[in-house]
């Protein structure tokens, strides 16, 4: 019977081995030698501006020369993009990718929440792993750098912003704790899961969120005397973990959807001097106008949703986009979809486009914004001399899925493998059946 | 101790109209006759007769005599009653009082929990713990003096009582609400069975869902009859027996939403039983449908009390919905008389009962008429429970059951004196009774002088003595003692004259203290009336509604349903889906709910013409995996659960059904859930926006079933199943041994006509014979393949059916070649994968394998909002795959229909075929194509221009409730917090949203 076992598992363990191997053959690409230009192309620059058959050059993962009169050196690489459409690489700005290969169901492949009200010191880039199955599959969308953030109760940790082509998350880190994330608690009444048996708890959910944001207030202002301490009595990683927030280094990201969730994660940054960003805003666009005069940004979460309330215009998810636009918030779109695995990310582009937004407008809420809100646009979200050479090249519209086909992707100027397990196991397929 | 006293003191009240035989006393026996005559008074026999000046006349507890010209007996103890006004007395026809309902757990169901999956309750009964028809109310009634009080108060003679617990709840009783022996209480032990949706404390998991109680209730009724056959290998089983029994008595059925008093009516229907039909208040907005029924209601008064809506932000989660029930439910009484629907009214359910009295008159301020008021409180509860030859009116022979009141019983004012039952007096307001007020002439003697004040006393005691000062009195009243107390004269200092008396007669006299504490004694006599100063009267406010009734009743409802009509679209590009391709500047006629014309250069003058240049024409797209407008969609309480029907839960006032139609869809097909290995039934419905929870069905196609196989069916992620199956070996087991046992039950039906109907297998017979078909939840190809394998099994044994449908099918492409030699179709996702172990070979090129290999292939959505973008999905698989736009398209709309046996009827634009088309915008696999008009069976039920009018009168209606609540709050009306209105999505199980503040997402995956 043992023996019988044993011959089992060794079998399930070969099986696995073998689906498990399928996208084992995919490479992360080695640094750009030598110089690329893209030519003929109509490039939408991520700034609002497109310019039409047009070039790009790029050596040493950077680009050199954006426009109509770029020349091409000898030996460079041509990519001949007559009919195509080429974009900076869209940036999902606020994910668990690479620290939950699995949305549900599998507690083992969950790395994205840790125990505790207050984890400030977590850092989501060393659980960032670089062999998940998913990020081929976005690469194939499209998303080239994706800003990887931990979940928790409270004060939830530190996030980095990662490029998608990498051996390990050291190669893949592109920007290391740009930020710290919270959590603002609700201020609404919950109720139980099923809906016949559900009432209120009796808590007045009121109440319990204003303690719990003392509670980070309290956390804010002892790091602050603690950064004034000559000698500490102890070394307090929490208070060593934000630093960066009081000298502008970093953000604070706040993961928030109600009105007054918004209104105190405003008065939190304003008192503490911090830069905030709203993660969330299902309801940003009741107070549109107060965000954009206070300067705060907002990842805009999972545009794909039902109105919150029945009485809401039916198009309120798709259309806050461009009410925020209206208003002169600066924010990005984020895909959160768990099914879909975030892919879907240029498509919440389009939606927006759709309803209000100018195409162009939309591919900079995926590109250029969410580059300004990472504080990467130094460095990447547009097609502009100097930044990194994060490049798609296109089919057609890359917002509409008839067009969303891209046929060369660039990372920091590598040409990077386009392939994933789902197209593998499409050939596989194709091979079984016949299929031309 | 003080209960005891309170109720020994009330004994003695209750003594004197019935004394019971049988039962020994202890001490002297006390006889007496109970006579009264109650004179003067205006009394109200019935809700049509009316006596000025009557007389009443009552012995041992019933009505002796009653009328104008009643000739007083000389051994009556007359009461003389002028002013006053005498009712029968009120009977609630459903309240628990005294029965002893069970309490229930409120922390309610747990879906991790084990599964219960036998009942609790020991001896020789039903199967399910919530079927107890064998309960009997008047064995545990006991009378309960506190609530009995409470509802004398509202001038409550009468109630029909029963144990508020299960499903079948068995019989209850009509018992008054004396005080004293139960015995003497009860006047009928088994008035009624009730029965209702509610579990209530059964323990048992089964059944988990609104359909699942259905369900039950139906094999419960089939069971019974077939019981009366006598079936050897039941043994006894009592609660069968009940059922039986219970047969002749009138049938209750608790069903508080307008929909679900619908429900109860069609299990009726079936079972041969026109229910009594307990409806709370929200049935006028759906009165034509509730009419329809024939039955007669029991309505609730339990009006919602207005919202704390102060704070914008808390205003925001309110839903349009329930403020315009908040102002519409005190008419739905009213809209029940105009409908001319017998009803009565109970307050039972009220969360305050102090507010019966208001409401009642609210309710009349909102349109009831008062004899309809009066007769929904006396005659008509009482015919619906058998008893109107006792209570009910005042009618010689009955019950002396009666209130006496200060004015007439619905003027805001009145006042409920006493409160009269089985011939004992119950004093509600006493003090009411006594009228002192008048002119007195109060003379206070201290042995010596005698001085003389003049005071002025009002009804409500308070009073005046005319000095040299006018001095204001204290007066208190105990009944017929008085105290009074005055300052000597005025100013702080003032010493008080204390008096305490008694009534005596028309005046009254005592002793007491004069202000330096020397005892007098005093004396008042009546001098005259008092002057009253007649107060106008109070133009009665007429009742400016804002709300209106719309279908359904939420903000994106409609005040009038959307009708057919003759519709000619002019110039577009036709997506057909036929064999003609794509046709450009092409004009399509819908008639009669039908395509009636495809071609160029049609005319009609009838028609109403839309302009199609530059847009593009489609059939409207059908989701073949939804569920949406249902209110459950698990029973997963057991791993075959056949019997439930998802068409027994509709719920057409899902906004979700409105939002679809704005992305197109016309069609959906409503899934049960994944919880069990066999699901229930499921329901075709087209998206009628406004049509009843029957009128949305698809009418006239085949019936299909819910089957699901792998991670959710052995409930993964429970840490502690107990229900069979736990792996996949055991699910492929489930499905053998159910058709296995269908075979025997055929087998036996034919044989012996007698076999007990049970209506799981009824429905598996129904799939093994092709009149019903499967659609099945799957994802990896070891259980599609046994699924395959495990039905074709039966071919040996002359049944030859498939699987119809494999729906979400992840790892479809890897046997396909195997299902189409099966013969199945497949619906499933354009993009989604790795969201649970068993996708993790998911691949997004799936559908285009699948279509390639010959699959009539489909993308549904199972998900509330990407149903709205399915034109989009089908989209992707152009970019997954390489699918032709034409053939992509058909994923939403021709091969739906084609695998749920409708290509005849929709799919595409053919003549002919039903006028369920979508206008587009653009290319409509586009992102950017929206659609300008959805119809169905040629009814526009989305017009995006005139959803963008609604947008405006949402918003103004909104803010006109919004302030009519704050008016209320500013007026001293008692409001309560507001609470969001949340939104329950329901869900297959296999996804969880979390992006919402005020939405409920429930897979109910148990």
């Amino acid at each position: 019977m043992q023996k019988k076992y044993s011959k089992l598992f060794i079998a399930s363990l070969a099986l696995l081995s073998i689906t498990a191997k399928a996208q084992e053959t995919i490479y992360p690409t080695a640094a750009q030698k030598g110089t690329t230009v893209i030519t003929h192309a109509t490039i939408h620059v991520g700034n609002g501006t497109v310019l039409n058959d047009a070039s790009i050059s790029f050596e040493n993962g950077k680009i050199t020369a954006v426009g109509n009169n770029v020349s091409i050196p000898t030996g460079a690489t041509v990519v001949d993009a007559t009919g195509k459409q080429v974009y900076p690489g869209f940036i999902l700005p606020s994910s668990d990718l690479g620290l939950r290969e699995i949305s549900s169901g599998v507690r083992g492949s969950n790395d994205y929440q840790e125990i505790g009200e207050n984890n400030a010191n977590i850092r989501a880039i060393v659980a960032y792993n670089t062999d998940s199955k998913n990020i081929a599959v976005l690469r194939e969308n499209g998303i080239l750098l994706a800003g990887v953030a931990p979940q928790g109760d409270l004060i939830e940790g530190a996030a980095s912003v990662v490029q998608l082509d990498a051996w390990n998350y050291e190669d893949a880190a592109y920007k290391t704790d740009n930020g710290i994330y919270i959590n603002m608690p609700s201020f609404m009444p919950r109720r139980g899961r099923a809906a016949f048996m559900a009432r209120p708890t009796g808590i007045d959910p009121v109440k319990a969120g204003l303690d719990k944001i003392e509670i980070i207030k309290k956390f804010f202002t002892d790091a602050k005397a603690y950064y004034q301490e000559k000698t500490h009595i102890g070394n307090n990683l929490r208070f060593e973990a934000v630093r960066g927030l009081y000298d502008g280094k970093q953000k604070l990201y706040i993961r928030a959807n109600e009105v007054k969730q918004m209104l105190l994660a405003i008065d939190l940054g304003k008192s503490l001097g911090f830069n905030i960003v709203i993660v969330g805003g299902s309801e940003a666009f009741q107070i549109a106008n107060i965000l954009a005069d206070n300067n705060v940004s907002v990842i805009l979460d999972q545009e794909h949703a039902l109105p919150t309330m029945e009485d809401d215009d039916i198009d309120q998810p798709y259309k806050t986009p461009a009410m925020l636009y209206k208003a002169g918030v600066l924010f990005a779109l984020n895909d959160t979809h768990d099914q879909s695995r975030f892919r879907n990310l240029a498509f919440n582009a389009g939606t927006a486009a759709t309803y209000g937004l100018d195409k162009e407008q939309a591919l900079t809420a995926i590109t250029l914004n969410a580059a300004k809100i990472l504080g990467i646009d130094n460095i990447t979200g547009s097609i502009e001399v100097g930044k990194d050479a994060n490049i798609l090249v296109a089919n057609g519209d890359a917002l509409d899925m008839r067009g969303n086909i891209f046929s060369k992707t660039y990372i920091q100027g590598r040409d990077v493998s386009l392939d994933n397990k789902q197209k593998q196991l499409y050939e596989r397929y194709k091979f079984k059946y016949g299929i031309k | 101790m003080r209960r005891i006293i309170l109720s020994l003191v009330l004994l003695v009240v209750g003594v004197a109209a019935i004394a019971q035989e049988s039962f020994p006393i202890n001490g002297i026996r006390d006889v007496r006759a109970g006579m009264y005559a109650f004179t003067n008074a205006t009394i109200i026999q019935n809700e049509s007769v009316k006596f000025e000046k009557g007389t009443l006349v009552i012995k041992q507890g019933k009505i002796i005599a009653i009328g104008a010209n009643v000739v007083i007996p000389k051994e009556a103890i007359v009461v003389d009653c002028a002013g006053k006004f005498i009712y029968p007395s009120f009977i609630d026809p459903f309240t628990d009082y005294g029965a002893g309902t069970p309490k229930r757990n409120t922390a309610g169901f747990n879906y991790g929990a084990p599964a219960q999956f036998s009942s609790n309750k020991s001896g020789a009964y039903n199967w399910n713990q919530a079927i107890k028809p064998e309960v009997n109310a008047s064995e545990s009634f006991n009378v309960d003096e506190a609530s009995a009080s409470g509802y004398r108060s509202n001038g409550f003679g009468t109630v029909f009582t029963h144990v508020k617990d299960g499903i079948a709840r068995g019989t209850g009783s009509v018992v008054t609400l004396a005080s004293g022996s139960a015995n003497a209480a009860i006047l009928k032990t088994k008035a009624a069975a009730v029965y209702s949706f509610d579990k209530g404390t059964s323990t048992q998991s089964y059944p988990a869902s609104l359909m699942g109680s259905i369900a039950l209730l139906r094999q419960t009724y089939m069971d019974a009859k077939w019981y009366l056959t006598k079936p050897l290998n039941e043994g006894v089983n009592l609660s069968l027996e009940a059922i039986n029994n219970n047969n002749g008595l009138p049938q209750i059925f608790s069903a508080d939403d307008k929909w679900s008093t619908l429900r109860a009516d069609r299990i009726g229907d079936e079972a041969g039983i026109q229910y009594i039909i307990k409806g709370g208040e929200n049935g006028y907005q759906r009165i034509d449908e509730i009419v329809k029924t024939k039955a007669s209601f029991i309505i609730g008064i339990d009006f919602p009390i207005a919202l704390d809506v102060e704070d914008a932000n808390d205003a925001r989660f309110v839903s349009l919905a329930d403020m315009k029930h908040w102002e519409l439910a005190p008419t739905n009484p009213a809209a029940f008389e105009k409908a001319n629907i017998n009803f009565s009214i109970s307050a039972a359910d009220m969360k305050d009962s102090k507010n019966f009295l208001p409401n009642i008159r609210k309710a009349i301020q909102y349109g009831l008429s008062e004899n309809k008021a009066l007769e929904a409180l006396t005659k008509t509860p009482a015919t619906q429970l058998g008893v109107y030859d006792q209570v009910g009116s005042l009618d010689n022979g009955k019950l002396a059951n009666f209130i006496i009141t200060t004015e007439p019983i619905f003027s805001s004012n009145a006042k409920i004196i006493e409160n009269w039952i089985q011939g004992s007096k119950y004093e509600v307001n006493a003090s009411e009774w006594v009228n002192l007020a008048g002119k007195y002439k109060l003379t206070i003697n201290n042995g010596i002088t005698k001085t003389d004040y003049a005071v002025e006393l009002k009804k409500d005691l308070s009073a005046s003595i005319i000095a040299a000062d006018t001095l204001t009195a204290k007066v208190s009243l105990n009944e017929s003692l008085i105290k009074i107390s005055f300052p000597e004269k005025k100013g702080k200092a003032a010493e008080n004259i204390r008096l305490s008396g008694a009534i005596v007669g028309a005046d009254m006299t005592g002793f007491g203290t004069d202000a330096k504490g020397a005892k007098i004694t005093w004396t008042a006599s009546l001098v005259g009336p008092l002057v009253v100063v007649a107060e106008p009267k109070k133009a009665t406010d007429s009742i400016k509604l804002i709300s209106k009734v719309t279908f359904p009743f939420v903000g994106l409802g409609n005040e009038v349903i959307p009708q057919q009509e003759t519709i000619l679209i002019k110039n577009a590009t036709v997506w057909t889906n036929e064999k003609e391709g794509i046709l450009q500047n092409t004009d399509v006629l819908l008639k009669s709910g039908k395509i009636a014309k495809i071609g160029k250069g049609i005319t009609d003058a009838t028609a109403r013409t839309i302009d199609g240049t530059g847009k593009y024409l489609s059939a409207g797209i059908i989701d073949e995996h939804s569920h949406i407008g249902a209110l459950s969609i698990n029973e997963g309480a057991q791993s075959v659960t056949s019997e439930v029907r998802i068409g027994d839960n509709m719920n057409p006032e899902d906004v979700n059904i409105y939002r679809q139609l704005s992305g197109g869809v016309t069609t959906s097909h409503i899934l049960h859930g994944s919880a069990n290995t066999i699901g229930g039934q499921t329901q075709l419905i087209k998206l009628r926006w406004g049509a009843s929870d029957e009128g949305i069905k698809f009418g006239g196609n085949d019936p299909f079933i819910k089957f699901a196989l792998g991670e959710n069916v052995k409930r993964t992620t429970s840490s502690n199943n107990n229900r069979y199956p736990d792996t996949r070996m055991g699910v492929e087991e489930v499905l053998t041994d159910a058709f296995d046992r269908a075979v025997d039950y055929q087998k036996a039906i034919k044989a012996n006509p007698n076999t007990r109907r049970d209506l799981e297998l009824d429905a598996i017979s129904e799939i093994m014979n092709k009149k019903r078909f499967i659609t099945c939840h799957s994802y990896v190809q070891t259980e599609i393949t046994y699924a395959m394998r495990a039905v074709e099994k039966f071919k040996a044994q002359g049944y030859d059916f498939n699987i119809n449908t494999f729906t979400h099918i992840l790892d479809g492409y890897k046997v396909a070649d195997k299902m189409k030699v099966h013969g199945a179709s497949v619906a499933t996702f354009s993009d989604w994968f790795n969201y649970k172990t068993e996708v993790q070979d998911a691949t997004s090129y799936n559908a285009a394998i699948m279509q390639k290999v010959g699959l009539n292939t489909s993308i549904n959505s199972d998900d509330a909002e990407m149903a709205r973008r399915l034109n989009q999905e089908a989209g992707k698989i152009v970019k997954y795959g390489g699918v032709s736009e034409e053939e992509a398209f058909k994923m939403v709309t021709l091969n739906p229909a084609k695998a749920l046996h409708i290509e005849n009827k929709v799919g595409s634009i053919k003549v002919g075929k039903d006028a369920d088309v979508v206008l587009w915008s653009e290319n409509p696999l586009s992102i950017y194509a929206k659609s300008l008009y959805t119809i169905v069976d040629g009814t526009v039920y989305f017009d995006r221009e005139k959803d963008a009018v609604q947008r405006t009168k949402i918003a103004t209606e909104r803010t006109k409730l919004i302030q009519k609540m704050l008016g209320e709050k500013k007026a001293g009306a008692p409001t309560k917090p507001a609470t969001p209105s949340y939104q329950t999505i329901l869900q297959c199980g296999d996804h969880e949203h979390e992006d919402h503040l005020a939405t409920i997402y429930e897979s109910q995956n148990n």
